[in-house]
């Protein structure tokens, strides 16, 4: 996986050696890590888009189907076998599982989505200003940051939650942007001070550039690779948040996301009875969204640092 | 210790108590900026499951006098920071002639060391293979089989939790499927429960290690690749040094100390995904006793676990920052 683009030797089958010789020399953007991630969550995109136009999504309501039946295929411990109208299996409360699916993976990356926003939002405008204007504002959120940093921000959230109880989506989501502004801003604030010393950003300054042209017109699109990667973590870090969540029993219940689907299989000792299909579908589907998020974690990385690139 | 400026130990030890300070205050003020009354909330709860409680107001205001309820919010607050300075972190209302403290104190030495082990493994792997991968003298197929190691990289450990129990306990039965050590065993210092606490306790070591240590491996070659480019390391080659020598004492000692600062950064992380570990294995740890807690609704005890955990790792953080002068020495000559 950490493997070179320009080593034939690279681990992963398929697709390296082209992409690897698509990249040796020109753009960036192109290397193998940011393009079969992108490609890994386009797939999933695809195929809930073909999901909702062709399932019937309200099964993923309870008591929409026969209880606890496995995967076409498969044999249940009661020796039921899995039939065409449930091709995923069902669970125990009746909701068809590849309805579940495809409602519950895109209201998992949504949680993500909103949260590592709001925190990247803040990142910048933080990190920008702490960067940049420096003096007692950049103390006091480098102290800020210092202490948010290190936080174990699943046991806030557990207090939060423990006095709201089961909250919707949208507030889980808010509730974690709460802990995902710092990373951002450390990282931002970083790249700020060291671009703020370069040749061109002295220029504008000499030239009179308002601050806030040189901040966001000068060296924003500079660190829009970094932005990306930054954002990506920040989104991994989310949905790792969420879904503990979720997991603990806290994610919105009448429509499940993948995380209270994997809460409920625990709930009812779906490990003991053998019934993989119902914690296995949403476990394998978020271990494929992280892996993705990752490669493109790393292929961002790459274009940013052009170091990387050139190893070995 | 010599080596650590006053400044340096200054900024860490102000982070250290700010942390505590900031957590203490926020685990004060959450319960009460939501809606409705904790008490009467517990005494509804109670009237539901028993049917019916007689004088239900004079319970809520007893109880409401016995906590200092009635006090101004700035007295309940300087009590409750004055108790948590003594190590008195209440009662556990679920459980209740057992204080907070007690509990936690059962619960605190195995997480502590979960999470202690999967570190010094995770640690010295990842940091390992990434060395590996970016030295060139490396085997080949090392070169192919580290990156294979790492799929798993990035997946949360409470999936692979899940992923591990299933395939290792339910279906190949060749570890224990929950608690970290075997029913009827009293804790004692002697082989048979040592070996016993390992057989328990490494799938979910396991589950915390296979997905962490690519990310450190990952970090460990960005930052040999950073350091081959060096002058240093030409004339290390050019004075005929022997490979090994060069690896450790050049290009390892130097990477290594960025990955220090990350993983100082990193507990956080570690510790959300370390209670989550210890829900899927039933592992009598912390983890497991904040969400007993929560199904109990004591929320008493979820306070007072979720402060020491924090506290915990913010004296991890600590130590591991101020052993960081240690292995660098120009911290201490920086003098921030």
């Amino acid at each position: 996986m950490a493997e070179d683009n320009n080593t034939q030797d690279a681990p992963v089958a398929g697709g390296t050696k082209e992409a690897g010789f698509l990249n040796r020399f020109d753009n960036p953007w192109l290397n193998w890590k940011f393009l079969s991630g992108t490609g890994m969550l386009g797939c999933l995109f695809f195929l809930i888009f073909l999901g909702y136009q062709l399932w019937d999504t309200d099964l993923a309501l309870s008591a929409r189907a026969p209880l606890n039946l496995p995967p076409v295929g498969f044999e249940n411990w009661r020796g039921q076998e899995g039939i065409p109208e449930h091709p995923l299996g069902t669970e125990n409360s009746g909701r068809d599982m590849l309805a579940l699916w495809i409602v519950g993976t895109p209201r998992t990356i949504f949680v993500g989505v909103i949260a590592a926003t709001v925190g990247m939002i803040v990142g910048i405008i933080l990190g920008f200003m702490a960067g940049f204007l420096g003096g007692t504002f950049d103390d006091v959120i480098r102290l800020a940051v210092d202490i948010a940093i290190t936080q174990p921000s699943l046991l806030y959230l557990i207090v939060i939650q423990a006095v709201l109880g089961t909250v919707d989506l949208l507030t889980m989501a808010l509730l974690i942007s709460l802990f995902s502004w710092a990373t951002p801003t450390r990282y931002i604030r970083a790249q700020v001070l060291s671009m703020r010393e370069s040749g061109y950003v002295q220029m504008a300054r000499l030239s009179g550039v308002p601050v806030r042209d040189i901040m966001f017109r000068e060296i924003m699109p500079n660190l829009l690779p970094y932005l990306g990667a930054s954002y990506i973590g920040n989104m991994q870090g989310a949905i790792i948040s969420a879904v503990g969540l979720e997991v603990l029993g806290f994610g919105p219940q009448r429509i499940p996301s993948l995380g209270v689907a994997i809460f409920f299989a625990i709930e009812a000792g779906a490990l003991f009875r053998n019934m993989w299909w119902w914690w296995g579908i949403p476990t394998i589907t978020l271990s494929v969204v992280f892996v993705a998020l990752l490669l493109i974690n790393l292929g961002l990385d790459e274009v940013a640092n052009p170091r990387l690139r050139k190893a070995n | 210790m010599g080596g650590i400026s006053l400044n340096y130990l200054v900024r860490r030890l102000l982070v250290f108590f700010l942390t505590l300070w900031v957590a203490a205050t926020l685990i004060f003020i959450i319960p009460r900026l939501a809606p409705g009354d904790p008490i009467a909330a517990m005494v509804a709860r109670l009237s539901y499951q028993a049917g019916f409680v007689e004088n239900s107001n004079a319970i809520i205001e007893g109880w409401k006098e016995r906590f200092g309820l009635n006090d101004p919010v700035y007295v309940q607050y300087v009590r409750f920071l004055g108790g948590l300075l003594q190590g008195d972190l209440g009662y556990s209302m679920a459980r209740f002639p057992a204080t907070v403290t007690e509990l936690v104190g059962r619960a605190l030495p195995w997480t502590i060391g979960l999470v202690g082990i999967s570190t010094v493994i995770f640690f010295v792997v990842g940091n390992l293979c990434g060395a590996l991968l970016a030295w060139k003298r490396t085997p080949r197929l090392a070169k192919v089989v580290i990156p294979m190691s790492m799929i798993f990289t990035s997946i949360p450990p409470l999936l692979a939790g899940l992923l591990l129990s299933y395939t290792f306990a339910f279906l190949l039965g060749w570890f224990p499927q929950s608690y970290s050590y075997g029913f009827g065993m009293t804790p004692a210092l002697n082989l048979e429960f040592i070996l016993n606490v390992i057989h328990h306790g490494t799938l979910p070591a396991m589950a915390i290690v296979l997905v962490t240590f690519g990310y450190w491996a990952l970090g460990m070659r960005g930052m040999m690749v950073t350091i081959e480019g060096e002058d240093y390391m030409i004339l290390a080659q050019a004075k005929g040094l022997k490979p090994f020598y060069v690896l450790y004492r050049y290009m390892i000692r130097n990477a290594i100390l960025p990955q220090m600062t990350a993983l100082a950064v990193s507990i956080g992380t570690l510790v959300n995904g370390v209670v989550l570990v210890e829900v899927i294995f039933n592992y009598n740890g912390m983890g497991t006793l904040i969400v007993t807690a929560l199904r109990e609704q004591d929320f008493g005890l979820i306070q007072g676990t979720a402060f020491i955990l924090i506290t915990t790792s913010a004296l991890a953080v600590l130590i591991i920052d101020l052993s960081y002068p240690l292995i660098d020495p120009r911290i201490s000559l920086e003098g921030r």
